[in-house]
């Protein structure tokens, strides 16, 4: 017999799919967001901002978990993370 | 580019001041993030808080945060957020300020607080020298350093500033680094949560003259720094707990005791003494509360 326990609900678990936004103008491109990302999903833009900062920007093909740590660690409020827009869980 | 794009913290920054001044990869930033997500968590109404900060580049939060806020001389953000505190024992007084402004001129002001265990919270962001005024030495500033004040190192001892405060009376002392900005803002949550003299320090970079002048790096390397070489020593007794830039630094709630508040003692003695004036103070109360 298996000893394997069921559970009562059976709901397939859904992952939430999250992205990140980025307020370019306010990034002054420090890449504490890019080195802390616990995901390593962050790299730097190939643009520039008005002040000559490259903003971060999501990797291709690289997946946020939305842990939000790279707003705590943005000194500029420029990044955040948020459920993918259409994400309607 | 998208300029309209708004952030969540945006309701308790002041937006038209936003792009800030602090230099790029500056920790004070990072401190003001935690501390209006603490804000947020702590369910107290942001009408309710008044922000005091001195003079220096930590100086500037009060411009930045959508609260009451007040930009006091240089030394005196404690004094002042006394006066506010007795004045309405209702508002959540908070003093948000710099090593240079809060412990070398207004040293004094912080120790007596402390001693009389006023009920605010001082968040301190301790970078080891005066950053706006251009890299003078402070009295955080670690023996041997460099500053512009101090071309052949400095010669004196560094005040240990959560030794200082637990020594002087607070009630609840921590220190974490910028980079611990989820211990950060749980610790500033407690302090804000918690009656008396609470202090919260939280050591910062500044990349553009401290590090640059210690050739310590960029804000980057003392933030890899930070995480390789802080250690978390939760109760340790602050007067071991060192900050040691080429060593290691020691982090962590060092201090939560219970004492008596400043408040405490004048409402028992005005009840006592003048009785009247209590009943005068309790009024005013209510009628705060039903503002
Ligand atoms: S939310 Fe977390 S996983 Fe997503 S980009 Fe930010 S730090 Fe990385
Ligand atoms: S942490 Fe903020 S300021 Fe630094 S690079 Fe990332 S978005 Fe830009
Ligand atoms: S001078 Fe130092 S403390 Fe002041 S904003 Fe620049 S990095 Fe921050």
């Amino acid at each position: 017999m298996s000893t394997w326990r069921k559970p009562l609900t059976k709901a397939e678990p859904v992952a939430r799919r999250w992205c990140v936004h980025v307020l370019p103008e306010r990034c002054k491109g420090c890449s504490f967001c890019i080195e802390f990302c616990p995901r390593k999903a962050l790299e730097s833009s190939s643009q520039l901002n008005s002040k000559g900062y490259r903003p971060p920007r999501l990797i291709e093909g690289a997946t946020c978990v939305g842990c939000n740590f790279c707003a705590m660690i943005c000194p500029d409020f420029a990044i955040y993370s948020g459920p993918e827009v259409g994400d309607g869980k | 580019m998208e300029m309209k794009e708004t952030h969540p913290i945006d309701d308790l920054i002041r937006t038209d001041r936003i792009p800030h001044i602090w230099c790029s990869g500056c920790g004070i930033g990072i401190a003001v993030h935690c501390f209006l997500n603490a804000i947020r968590k702590s369910g107290i109404p942001p009408k309710n808080f008044a922000v005091v900060s001195g003079i220096g580049c930590s100086g500037r939060v009060a411009g930045y945060v959508k609260l009451d806020s007040f930009h006091t001389t240089h030394g005196r953000p404690i004094p002042f957020a006394v006066g506010l505190k007795l004045a309405n024992d209702r508002l959540k007084v908070v003093v948000f300020s710099g090593d240079g402004d809060l412990i070398a001129i207004g040293g004094n002001h912080f120790i007596h607080a402390a001693r009389r265990n006023v009920d605010i919270t001082v968040i301190c962001v301790n970078n080891f020298n005066y950053g706006m005024t251009g890299g003078q030495a402070a009295p955080t500033t670690p023996v041997r350093a460099r500053t512009s004040t101090t071309p052949y190192g400095n010669f004196e001892f560094p005040f240990n500033l959560a030794y200082l405060a637990a020594g002087s009376g607070a009630v609840y002392v921590s220190r974490w680094t910028t980079l611990h900005a989820k211990q950060l803002e749980d610790s500033m949550l407690e302090a804000l949560g918690k009656k008396g003299f609470t202090f919260v320090e939280a050591i910062s970079p500044c990349p553009t003259l401290y590090n640059r002048m210690n050739k310590l790096g960029t804000a980057l390397d003392f933030m890899k720094f930070c995480k390789e070489h802080s250690v978390i020593r939760h109760g340790a007794d602050p007067k071991t707990a060192n900050i040691d830039l080429r060593g290691d630094i020691v982090v962590g709630r060092f201090v939560n005791v219970e004492r008596p508040t400043f408040t405490d003692f004048l409402e028992e003695g005005l009840a006592q003494g003048l009785p009247h004036r209590k009943a005068l103070l309790d009024e005013e109360r209510k009628e705060f509360e039903h503002e």
